[in-house]
């Protein structure tokens, strides 16, 4: 029933569609769902996908490094530097301990002692792909626990290549190395060790400055021509390009991807690049888990059930044992604790490629690879299921919750604005904010300016801000204000309209252009209207009257009233007021009928005298007509 | 139990010590309104419609500010011009205020025995306010000898709660019905019975 291309993509496509959503309907994570999905359409159950799930997988780990890429984003590099310690302290004491006690369990198993150090070492490895997933997922990669997570699996990600380089060694010497075809050759595995770690320490380099200086101008000029696919083929390009190179010196392509999103986390098209590759990285990373789930083997399972299972409960127990004393050693709370243990219990992607690796080299058998590739894929399969339990049964009875400490002394920082739309009138928002400590993030779609800005210190991003995915990474979920300051009533129309329906808990705080813009926008029930014209003319027509002999004192206060009868007939004529998207000529018109409504009004309103109190006339006619 | 409506005003409330203190104390209490001028009206309009329908909603009407030049800030002064209408809160049928309390809560710099005419003020407060009195006195209003907190310059943290705590209590005996006579003789109500505890300030 395989074989053609359009018929495999459906069957996943809708395998995904179903099984995700099932699962995210009974709340639980998508992972789950995706992996279900694989094992539904894999061989053994609805045979939809045949042996061909392995070469899915090659392709799906794609997502792992578009994944890194994109963590890499949102990391800053002195953040990087704060965490180097925590990456090597955690990574180090997990894979080191993971490594001497599931040595011991192997040996027990009966396993010599080559084999037993090679499934060591991909036990020691945790799924990127899974635990970040539903990291990201939960939204706690800011917590102690994301945090500790991320540093482990970045040190495995850095630890495999040593583990790669260290497999030949094991090799048995009296057969031929190559026998089953090696796939890993790279340019330098023939060089002396110090060339090979001078080449890959070039290669990092190479990556920190192309970033800065080869890259971001790329973008800029690709953002200058406005064609948005361009910038898709850009970001698409720059992780394709830093995978290659990673995978010419023989690195961990997702390691170089992550180095990659450090480097470009401080330009400005941070949240552009976040935007477009999001989609991707969700759908292949969704294929990798269905891939991981189609590689299944019931067959094994079916044959040696006690042996698998019995090493699938062993090894999930030693992984969690080490992660929980590892959490322990460097002090987290006991609810983080115990989402790092269930979390990172299972074994990850890397070792599809450490075992089938050590099966080229002849280090291990058909039977013993198999068996291990079934137990890894069983582990990713049940750590969500078991981070559930965990959520679920165990942390409410635990009861901590990590709470966000938000400095509330410091108003600057307690709320979250988005500006956007950075011209004249954006600007001015922007500076006297800034003036106040309130740093907005900004939106801009002018690549000029957010070029220049950001050289001026500010804080500006690159892009279209109605689009949605934008918005979310620039942070709309948590914001409590947007401002929309764009020229374009238009644009700010349709912004507004995404964001009060999707997040009705965002204060939104719109510029009118005019009157009819501010109808507009009063009909779509947004309050919070600034008409840029009003103040600014009155303060003019004042004035011209103070020149004319006017006192300006009586001048502003009747600018002040003005306003606020302006504004009740503003808000009393929106309805009718509407001048709609008809013709130019139809609407001029109307416009016109609008301004004589206005006009009539006034004459009627004539010249308000109030402020009664500062004269004496009111009281000096009483005085004389006392009995009115 | 009486309506209490405190007329805040402060021009820079943020950096305010004392009346940071005797507000956070006050402002939610039960019964009483806080309105805080300054931030409704940072353009000075007052709305004057809005803002009469407020007093005649309320009983009691305190004046609370910091005493700046031997007065009120220059916002409340506004609020008293544009307010009290001629012909609403005074004059013919300028009945609305009738029989309501009223009286100042004040904070100021220099200390009680400064406010004397030996002291460097020359006049003591109950002078000063003289022109509170008689506001109040030509709409019909009762007034009652102001709750001051004096000495703010080197006056103590502590000190400001217990000042709180007294301010607090002020509002319960005036919403129990404070009668004239509870207040005669005395020139600050902070010294009336009702409000002296054990430890006395």
């Amino acid at each position: 029933m395989t074989g053609s291309i359009l018929f495999e993509a459906i069957v996943f496509l809708l395998g995904a569609i179903i099984c995700v959503s099932i699962a995210k309907r009974l709340g639980l994570s998508s992972v789950l769902g995706y992996l279900l999905a694989g094992v539904l359409i894999g061989p053994y159950v609805l045979g939809f996908i045949g042996n061909e799930g392995d070469d899915i997988l090659h392709f799906a780990e794609f997502g792992v490094v578009m994944m890194l890429f994109l963590i890499g984003l949102e990391i800053e590099p002195k953040n990087f530097w704060k965490m180097r310690k925590t990456i090597v302290g955690m990574g180090g004491l997990q894979v080191a301990a993971t490594m001497l006690l599931s040595y011991f369990l192997f040996i027990l198993f009966g396993f010599d002692k080559t084999v037993a150090l090679t499934l060591a070492m991909a036990t020691a490895l945790s799924s990127t792909a899974i635990a970040l997933q539903t990291i990201k997922e939960k939204g706690l990669l800011n917590t102690n626990f994301g945090q500790s997570s991320f540093s482990i699996l970045l040190f495995q990600d850095i630890i495999v290549i040593f583990m790669l380089g260290a497999l030949p060694l094991l090799a048995n010497t009296d057969e031929p190395a190559i026998e089953h075809g090696n796939e890993h050759a790279n340019l330098l595995q023939n060089l002396p060790l110090g060339l090979q770690t001078l080449a890959i320490l070039v290669s990092v380099v190479v990556i920190v400055v192309a970033g800065k200086y080869l890259i971001v101008p790329m973008l800029r000029k690709v953002a200058k021509t406005g064609v948005r696919e361009l910038l898709i083929a850009a970001a698409l390009l720059i992780v394709f390009g830093i995978s290659f190179l990673m995978e010419l010196v023989g690195l961990s392509p997702a390691l170089g991807a992550f180095l990659g999103g450090v480097v470009l986390s401080n330009s400005e098209f941070k949240h552009e690049l976040e935007s477009t590759l999001e989609p991707f990285k969700n759908l292949l990373l969704g294929l990798f888990f269905m891939a991981v789930g189609a590689s299944i083997n019931f067959i094994v399972i079916a044959n040696s059930p006690l042996t698998v299972g019995g090493i699938l409960l062993a090894v999930i127990v030693l992984k969690a044992l080490v992660l929980f004393i590892t959490g322990s050693v460097f002090k987290l709370k006991l609810n983080q604790k115990l989402l790092l243990t269930f979390g990172l219990a299972q074994i990850g992607e890397f070792a599809f490629v450490l075992l089938s690796f050590a099966f080229q080299l002849n280090i291990l058998e058909q039977d013993q690879m198999d068996m291990m590739l079934v137990v890894t894929a069983l582990t990713m399969t049940f750590t969500p299921i078991i981070g559930m339990v965990n959520e679920r049964l165990l942390l409410p009875r635990l009861g901590t919750k990590e709470s966000i400490k938000r400095p509330m002394d410091h108003i600057a920082k307690s709320q979250k604005v988005i500006l956007v739309g950075f011209g004249h009138f954006g600007s001015t928002v922007g500076r006297f904010l800034r003036t106040h400590g309130v740093e907005a993030t900004i939106l801009d779609h002018d690549s000029n300016r957010v070029d220049f800005l950001r050289k001026m210190g500010f804080e500006v991003y690159y892009g279209d801000a109605t689009r949605t995915d934008l918005l979310e990474s620039a942070g709309i979920a948590e914001a409590n204000i947007l401002i929309c300051a764009m020229d374009n009533p238009d644009v700010i129309k349709q912004l507004a309209k995404t964001v009060k329906d999707k997040y009705p808990q965002v204060k939104i705080m719109v510029r009118a252009k005019n009157r009819y813009v501010a109808y507009e926008f009063l009909n779509m029930e947004i309050d919070h209207i600034y008409r840029e014209s009003l103040e600014t003319s009155l303060k003019l027509a004042s004035e011209v009257l103070s020149q004319m002999g006017f006192r300006k004192y009586t001048l502003q206060r009747q600018a002040q009233n003005f306003i606020k009868y302006d504004e009740d007939s503003l808000r009393r004529l929106a309805k009718e007021g509407q001048i709609g998207d008809d013709n130019y000529i139809f609407k001029a018109r109307k416009e016109l009928e609008q301004q004589e409504k206005l006009l009539e009004q006034d004459f009627k309103r004539g010249i308000v005298e109030f402020d009664s109190h500062w004269d004496s006339e009111q009281i000096r006619v009483a005085l004389e007509n006392p009995d009115t | 139990m009486k309506n209490i409506l405190v007329l805040f005003s402060h021009p820079k409330f943020e950096k305010s010590r004392a009346n940071a203190i005797l507000v956070d104390k006050i402002k939610d209490k039960e019964g009483v309104t806080f309105h805080d001028l300054y931030e409704r009206y940072p353009d000075f309009n007052i709305d004057v419609e809005a803002e009469k329908a407020l007093m005649s909603a309320h009983d009691i009407i305190i004046f609370h500010h910091p005493f700046y030049w031997y007065s009120c800030p220059p916002l409340m002064k506004q609020w008293i011009d544009v307010v009290l209408e001629f012909g609403w809160a005074y004059g013919p049928n300028g009945t609305a205020l009738q029989s309501k309390k009223c009286l100042n809560v004040i904070t100021t710099g220099g200390s009680r025995e400064l406010y004397c005419s030996q002291g460097s003020n020359s006049y003591s407060v109950t002078e000063f306010l003289r022109p509170f009195e008689q506001t109040a006195n030509l709409c019909g209003m009762q007034y009652l000898p102001p709750f001051a907190v004096m000495g703010t310059h080197k006056i103590e943290i502590e000190e400001l709660h217990t000042y709180a705590e007294q301010y607090d209590s002020l509002l319960d005996v005036l919403q129990q019905n404070l009668k004239r006579t509870d207040v005669r003789g005395f020139s600050f109500i902070n010294d009336i019975p009702q409000l002296q505890t054990t430890d006395k300030i």
